[in-house]
């Protein structure tokens, strides 16, 4: 059962061939099992899980029939759920049992996905191999020596080892993308603004996005239609109707024009990558696509300018951790500023204080220009470069990282090493498109994920193109050894 | 614009950060690498390009005037780590 | 030396809005700790806020107030710094581009003269919480009930050269908020707080001294006092061979003293920067329209036109415009009677008086505006006289009725009947036969001072009720013979 797809399971359930209780039950059974060797999971709620399996069965023999009605998912640790501890992978954060929900987790639990737990993620999302948490790293079920990427990391490890059809993810730089191309999923960024940010716990707020992590465009386009649309809550929600994204998944991609920026060939990309890449772009144009060469001069600012506005946003964001009205507070404080320095000192890791400490530096009195107001403009050249790319081609193509999936700890003391691998994912974030990222290869033995780009609230197109692409090949039905 | 000891000190006392003597070394030199990859930023010309807050510019919704919260006092207090009389405990505030 | 004061002034106003800025949670005062206080309002993970669009409303109808350019597209930032009061880390505040931009307000200063004093800008931001210093083992507690409540903040020019142009100039404000609506301007519940700036320079010399920022000054009098005090401190300061530092001061009304704020002075650096959970907000011209349709008569334009219409002074123009209460208590009580004049020496001697003596605000006023209107119509035709009626008007403070009410049943109609007062005039007259001898013995300068002198007989006798004007025609005609 565990095999199955969500778009199976819903078929599965709709024909009553099993409940959402066994499936469940199958699942959690699967996670107890295997989940020790990835520690994909902070918090397995078993229980919640089978009251709310239990509810879908009743709604089902009701009369109701969503997709997602008793299908089993998880959340990235980040989305609050109410009466469940949300840790977002920090000791800060370790005794925090959120007192309301995000509203991802509401729409999802009103379409009548059953949350197993809470997945492990890099500490306050910063992070691309899921190495920072309080809870420990994340293995990747391709290679157990090998990370799964990050920051959404155990929503990839525990979907890509089938513990689970689907999960949600957030992507600040590539956080969804990047460890779906690592470990053979489908993973989408969606268009800033089309998922609410309420009760995601904020990374970079002016970049974050949740979106879904699955096996198949066709679960990613289901998950998508769940968690997306317009929320009052959050003043970034855009408020524009959602598109049919299953209706559309199997339109023709006659005519379709695919952009390959030459910036995203160059030195630094993994030629074995490269190959696959090229390979996919191949397998395309059998279905109808034509192929351009386009640029994107701006591209090599990227990573200077993300890594000011999101260290930026992020001194600032997470200055309510303070051991004041919830969270880890030291012991005995000496006084208010020995209460402050200390809980914050104790409270969060490593990675997280080195970009509170990046920020706070490149806002201060004197730098402001010079980096976030420097890295705004150069956010907008980067937008620039894609309106302009959009006005010749329908999506651009690339590789989605430029190295499979690396060893534990084999860049753990070289954080500038680490950023660099976000080079292809993060323009997406500062100019806020639309990105998914879909198995397209082995790199021995290693998914390797390539990554396809949109404008703006065209999520559909880019779940069309993964669709028909993954009915023309089959690489993102292989599973890891073991799982 | 590398980093000194002391430049690390006044921005973890910004942050509210306590750090470690022993890691200072390691803490300033890992913060100028970094430094070192923002400022290639500098060398781009930018000069008539107006920064981007938002990636859809877009304009703030306004919201209605209505009270729609209730007190659930408990609830958030529950998970404070010090609480007295309905009030938050820290350690004396001096003015 | 001579010496020169320079004043600038910061005023918070807490917007009269429903619910918070940024969240849902009611504004109301004197809540239990904590209990209007959201998830927003304690910045928990996750949280993110929305825009109050009354908040937005009621900042730029002060801005068509004072005649300032509304900004077209304000940005909220966030000014970061740690303080148990302020749950989130950082104020969201308006740094670059606020919704106010300059304008100025004109004061009445003592003498009748007017004064304008510039207006730098006005943004809106949101309030911080408390912290209570009693003593929980050490510890202090917080209360975040009026954290996020919406302040427009109001920060003048240097314009400002005495304590009591400062105080002129918040009580213009004051007024101003309670016009609009926008702030109820409570002082003693923290509704409207200032910040005062203050620096001393020779008289003549063109720069401007260093200042000290005095905190939180909540009450017109304090005002006064503290600026008052740190004036003096400073000149004696300087002409010690001392010199003024920069930094935050606090008055301390027990004491008058300002004292220095420990801490507080060291090198703050908020890091302002847009908050990203938050959009431009740009006021489209219709909403500017809608919102200027909505803007009452304003201060200075109805002391203009009590002067115009009714023929008061610039002064008494100024004192029956000071609040909207006033005014519109003052403008029915001339409505009724038909005499702006009268009615505003009623309102501004006697009315003022009693209110000043029970400490009560002109909405509260134990006589009505239709009461003392009432009253002053029988002033004027004459069935009473002004000395009875002030009798009358203690009558209706103390709850007795109207003024027809209590002429009757206290038989204070004035006596008009020639031929009454006649009979009475003779009687006190023939009571005082040796005085009437020597008036009438006496020189002109000598009679008008005796004069007076039957007058009061004559009304004593009358108990005050003989028509004054009668008694003293009658009296002279008698008197001279």
């Amino acid at each position: 059962m565990h095999q199955l797809t969500l778009a199976e399971i819903a078929r599965g359930l709709a024909a009553k061939e099993f409940s959402s209780v066994e499936l469940t039950r199958a699942l959690l059974a699967r996670i107890h099992q295997l989940d020790p060797q990835l520690n994909a999971f902070i918090s397995v709620t078993e229980d919640l899980a089978l009251q709310q399996a239990q509810a879908a069965d009743a709604r089902r023999a009701a009369g109701e029939n969503g997709a997602l009605l008793g299908a089993p998912i998880a959340h990235k640790d980040l989305f609050c759920t109410q009466g469940v501890r949300t840790s977002c992978g920090s000791k800060i954060l370790d005794n925090f049992v959120a007192p309301y929900n995000a509203t991802v987790v509401e729409k999802l639990a009103n379409a009548g996905a059953v949350s197993l737990g809470k997945l492990n993620m890099d500490e306050f999302a910063m992070g691309s191999a899921n190495e920072s948490s309080h809870y420990g790293p994340v293995k990747n079920p391709w290679d157990l020596e090998r990370v799964p990427g990050g920051s959404s990391g155990g929503s990839a490890a525990a979907v890509a080892a089938r513990l689970l059809p689907a999960a949600t993810g957030t992507d600040t730089g590539g956080s969804i993308r990047q460890p779906a191309a690592l470990t053979n999923l489908t993973g989408l960024k969606p268009t800033y603004g089309r998922v609410s940010r309420w009760g995601m716990i904020a990374y970079a707020s002016s970049l974050d996005q949740g979106g879904p992590l699955a096996r198949t465009a066709e679960d990613c386009a289901l998950m998508l239609q769940a968690m997306a649309g317009f929320d009052p809550k959050d003043s970034t929600s855009v408020d524009q109707p959602l598109d049919d994204y299953l209706g559309e998944l199997n339109k023709p991609l006659d005519g379709l024009r695919i952009g390959l920026p030459k910036e995203y060939f160059g030195a630094g990309l993994d030629p074995r990558i490269a190959e696959i890449v090229m390979a996919s772009v191949e397998e395309l144009k059998k279905l109808g696509a034509s192929v351009k060469e386009i640029s994107l001069p701006n591209m090599k600012h990227a990573i200077p300018a993300y890594y000011v506005i999101a260290p930026a946003e992020a001194s600032s964001n997470l200055s309510r951790f303070d051991g004041v009205r919830f969270g880890y507070r030291c012991a005995n404080p000496e006084n208010l500023e020995d209460l402050y320095k200390r809980s914050r000192a104790e409270g969060f890791g490593e990675e997280v204080k080195r970009r509170i400490m990046v920020g706070t530096y490149a806002l201060s009195a004197g730098y402001y220009d010079a980096y976030y107001l420097q890295a705004q403009k150069i956010r907008r050249l980067i937008k620039n470069d894609f309106m302009a790319a959009f006005a010749e081609v329908d999506v651009i193509l690339g590789p989605t990282t430029p190295s499979p999936a690396w060893k534990l700890g084999e860049k753990n003391n070289d954080p500038v090493a680490q950023y660099l691998e976000d080079i292809y994912t993060i323009t997406a974030n500062l100019a806020g498109l639309p990105g998914l990222s879909m198995p397209a290869g082995f790199a021995d033995g290693l998914p390797v994920g390539v990554q396809l780009l949109a404008p703006y609230f065209q999520e559909a197109r880019l779940l069309n193109v993964a669709h028909r692409y993954q009915q023309a090949t089959d690489w993102h039905t292989r599973a890891p050894a073991g799982f | 614009m590398a980093l000194e000891r002391s430049d690390v000190e006044k921005i973890a006392h910004l942050a509210r950060l306590g750090l470690n003597e022993a890691d200072l070394p390691r803490t300033t030199e890992t913060l100028n690498n970094i430094l070192g990859l923002i400022d290639q930023m500098q060398a781009v010309d930018t000069a008539g390009i107006e920064p981007l807050a938002h990636p859809l510019e877009a304009t703030q919704r306004l919201r209605a005037d209505a009270v729609s919260e209730e007190n659930r006092r408990d609830a958030y207090q529950a998970i404070a780590p010090a609480v007295q009389d309905g009030l938050y405990l820290v350690p004396k505030v001096i003015e | 030396m001579q010496w020169e004061t320079v004043i600038g002034l910061e005023i918070h106003a807490q917007l009269a809005t429903q619910s918070k800025i940024f969240s849902g949670s009611a504004t109301t005062f004197g809540a239990e700790p904590n209990t209007q206080a959201s998830l927003i309002d304690l910045g928990m993970p996750g949280v993110l806020p929305v825009l109050n669009e009354e908040a937005v409303k009621m900042a730029v109808k002060f801005g068509l107030a004072i005649d300032a350019e509304i900004g077209r597209k304000s940005v909220f930032a966030r000014k970061n710094y740690f303080y148990p009061d302020l749950p989130k880390g950082y104020q969201i505040s308006q740094y670059e581009l606020p919704i106010v931009g300059k304008g100025h307000l004109d004061i009445t200063l003592e003498d009748g003269t007017v004064k304008r004093i510039g207006i730098t800008r006005a943004h809106l931001e949101e309030d911080a919480g408390k912290s209570l210093h009693e003593d929980f083992h050490g510890m202090s507690g917080i209360d975040l009930n009026r954290a996020g409540t919406p302040l427009l903040e109001i920060v003048s020019e240097p314009d400002i050269r005495s304590a009591k142009e400062a105080v002129a100039y918040v009580k213009a404000i004051h007024a101003l908020v309670r016009y609009l609506g926008i702030c109820d301007g409570n002082m003693n519940e923290g509704s409207l707080r200032c910040d005062c700036n203050v620096s001393v320079r020779p008289k003549g010399q063109a720069e401007f001294g260093t200042r000290a920022e005095i905190k939180n000054v909540n009450s017109f009098r304090f005002i006064e006092k503290a600026i008052n005090h740190e004036v003096q401190r400073q000149i004696e300061l300087i002409e010690d061979g001392g010199k003024v530092i920069q930094e935050t001061r606090l008055y301390d009304p027990n004491k008058d003293q300002t004292r220095s704020m420990r801490g507080k002075e060291e090198a703050n650096d908020y890091r302002y920067f847009p908050d990203p959970d938050l959009l431009p907000v740009v006021i489209e011209q219709d909403f500017l329209d809608t919102v200027r349709a909505t803007l009452p008569e304003l201060p200075q334009q109805k002391r203009e036109r009590f002067q115009a219409e009714f023929g008061l002074s610039a002064y008494d123009a100024s004192v029956l415009s000071a609040s909207r209460e006033m005014a519109d208590y003052f403008e029915k009580v001339a409505g009724i009677c038909g005499d702006a004049k009268l009615a505003a020496n009623w309102v501004m001697v006697e009315l003022a008086s009693l209110l000043n003596k029970s400490d009560l605000e002109i909405e509260q006023s134990p006589v009505s505006a239709e009461q003392l209107g009432g009253m002053i119509l029988r002033i004027k035709d004459n069935t009473i006289s002004g000395k009875i009626a002030k009798m009358v008007f203690e009558a209706m403070a103390n709850g007795e009725g109207t003024a027809d009410q209590i002429i009757e049943a206290k038989g204070l109609k004035q006596v008009t009947d020639s031929g009454a007062i006649e009979s009475m005039l003779n009687e006190v007259l023939a009571a005082n036969a040796e005085q009437v001898e020597q008036y009438r013995a006496s020189d002109e300068a000598k009679r008008g001072k005796m004069f007076g002198f039957f007058v009061g007989q004559a009304m004593k006798a009358s108990k005050g009720k003989a028509n004054p004007q009668q008694v003293n025609e009658l009296l002279k005609k008698k008197l001279e013979g």
